[in-house]
């Protein structure tokens, strides 16, 4: 991959407004996410390493389409833990929820794998599922957004 | 060689640990928890991982969100640090059974010297011997404790087994005072350590602390990089530390280096470990050995030039220690001024934004700190926000290195207790050297007696 495309990548995710973007060429894919919470206006930082943390994933095997920026609005479903993300109960298996599905407090919306151990992730929220923001078999952090409940 | 470290901690030692892994060209990977983002080393390692919220319970002290973060990243091993998990030897041990190095010792190392009791007769066993006391730990016999602590002879000290860090500790002046003592010592230790063995030892009056270091390999290889004295303490937690111990002659280092580097072959050792000792009346008594880097490390680092965390990784590699022991030569004089978030007087935590900040430098002058300007001061973690540390030719060249830094340092927008730094260095006994762990307490007491 340029390394001189990926710099341009960086700097209009910079400059725009959005949080994430990923693009797919080929077999060839990169992701580039901002981190959210970051210094707030006031609290100026002169470090010359003056960047929100970026963290390129570059992906040789990517099939899914690009994700949705933050913009959806409704009850955002967070990680509550670290682990791998999987959409549906098993790798052939139909995923848990499709966005437009209609979902029930309590209902299973995915699963994340932790240290050998599939955790059952509910909604804990009734209504349409509106965003998905995470992939299949994505590493997810704690707190980190999947899914967008309205 | 390691190829990708996961630095399972925070602050400054987190920025220590991935400073030694880029000298080495190891991938980082920082884990942090929800407010702490905005850490140096967070901000420079080559990959992040958010593992939960500011509670520590539920972040650096969950073994299931660290390894799943091992896991995410594909890392190749874990550095503990030290405080959270670096001494809990199940974690150690679930960190192995998942494929990861753990960088430290052995799990049954830790577990070993977890329990201060197996560790004391360990280290008996291998000609280091511990304060008088108890052969083991107190029974429900009431009339068995109060023969034992009788003949051991008052005071003593009643501290829980799986304690610590100078924590779960009472001390007990007549025989009347002993059963309540115990009692409440078995509770405190049950709440903060989940284990309510205890065991009694005599309480020494006047003693210094001193500890030594050693880096041992997975070839049966031992080294000791000297001793650091860290008596000045307030509520045994200590407050500057120094490398040699002043008064120290080259016989006793020398005596006292064979007897931990034979230890440490004796149990197995590997990576970084500090034998900790009360040194009275010309005489070591072993009170416990930490089997993780300490956070005093840097005064060794200075008179020996050798770079103790690198050693770790390195170690954790598989490879030898890097140095025999007649290679060590103990340079100099070294001191380190513990930099709190606090109120110099009052010891009050202070939180906050550090809206300026200057690092004082030159030679002989090292500041490790993870802090700059605007950095926010979480509440949720212990107030130490950085070590200054100085070196000289000499004990007091190191002492001037010192006071000029701290005249230096401007850290502005929070409390931190750099007054009473710049007090110490300049005290009396501390510039004559040789003081007890009970020094700094008694000054305050003098003080606020006389006021």
């Amino acid at each position: 991959m340029d390394i001189r495309k990926v710099k341009k990548l960086m700097e209009m995710l910079e400059e725009s407004s959005l949080s994430e973007l990923e693009i797919i060429e080929g077999e060839e894919s990169i992701r580039l996410s901002k981190a959210t919470n970051v210094l707030s206006q006031n609290e100026v930082n002169q470090f010359p390493v003056a960047h929100n943390p970026i963290n390129p994933q570059i992906n040789s095997d990517v099939k899914e389409t690009i994700v949705a920026p933050l913009e959806v609005t409704g009850h955002e479903i967070k990680s509550p833990m670290v682990g791998t993300f999987y959409e549906a109960p098993s790798p052939e298996a139909k995923s848990f929820v499709s966005i437009g599905d209609s979902v029930k407090a309590g209902d299973t919306l995915c699963i994340i794998e932790a240290m050998k151990m599939l955790n059952q992730i509910e909604s804990d929220k009734s209504g349409i599922v509106k965003a998905i923001l995470v992939k299949n078999a994505q590493p997810v952090e704690f707190n980190q957004v999947m899914f967008v409940v309205e | 060689m390691i190829k990708k470290l996961l630095i399972a901690n925070r602050g400054e030692i987190a920025l220590r640990i991935l400073r030694a892994c880029k000298d080495l060209g190891i991938k980082t990977v920082a884990v942090h928890s929800e407010v702490d983002r905005d850490l140096m080393h967070v901000r420079l390692a080559d990959e992040t991982v958010c593992i939960g919220p500011a509670d520590s319970r539920e972040s650096y002290l969950l073994p299931s969100s660290i390894i799943s973060a091992a896991e995410i990243t594909n890392a190749d091993a874990i550095h503990p640090g030290f405080g959270f998990l670096s001494e809990n030897a199940d974690f150690a041990e679930q960190v192995t059974k998942s494929d990861f190095i753990f960088v430290g010792p052995r799990a049954e190392t830790i577990r070993l010297m977890g329990d201060k009791i197996l560790a004391k007769k360990a280290m008996a066993d291998v000609g280091i011997t511990g304060i008088p006391g108890s052969k083991g730990k107190v029974t429900d016999d009431i009339k068995e404790s109060k023969k034992i602590a009788k003949q051991v002879g008052y005071p003593i000290l009643i501290k829980a087994a799986h304690g610590g860090g100078g924590r779960g500790m009472r001390n007990v002046d007549k025989e009347e005072d002993l059963e309540e003592a115990i009692s409440m010592t078995k509770n405190e230790a049950l709440l903060a350590f989940g284990n309510d063995t205890v065991f009694m030892e005599k309480f020494l009056q006047k003693p210094r602390h001193i500890e030594f270091q050693v880096l041992c390999d997975n070839f049966g290889n031992a080294i000791c990089l000297g001793e650091r004295d860290c008596s000045m303490q307030r509520k045994h937690q200590k407050v500057i530390e120094e490398a040699p111990a002043p008064g120290l002659t080259a016989e006793i280092r020398k005596q006292m280096t064979e007897l931990v580097v034979s230890a440490c072959k004796e149990i197995n050792y590997i990576g970084a470990g500090t034998f900790e000792f009360l040194y009275q009346d010309g005489e070591f008594y072993f009170i416990e050995m930490n089997t993780r880097i300490q956070v005093e490390h840097p005064v060794t680092e200075m008179i020996t030039g050798i770079d103790i965390v690198r050693q770790q990784l390195l170690i954790a590699s598989g490879e030898k220690v890097g140095y025999k022991q007649d290679e060590i030569e103990i340079r100099g004089h070294a001191i380190e001024c513990r930099i709190n978030a606090e109120n110099s007087e009052t010891f009050i935590p202070c939180p906050g934004t550090i809206n300026q900040f200057h690092a004082p430098g030159g030679p002989g002058v090292r500041m490790d700190t993870h802090i700059y300007n605007g950095y926010k001061v979480p509440p949720n973690y212990d107030s130490m926000i950085g070590k200054l540390i100085s070196y000289g030719n000499n004990r007091d060249a190191a002492i001037r290195r010192m006071s000029n830094a701290l005249n230096e340092i401007v850290i502005d927008g929070i409390d931190t207790n750099i007054d009473l730094q710049k007090k110490l260095i300049l005290d009396t006994e501390f510039q004559k050297g040789g003081f007890s762990i009970n020094y700094l307490e008694n000054k305050f007491k003098r003080e606020n007696e006389s006021e």
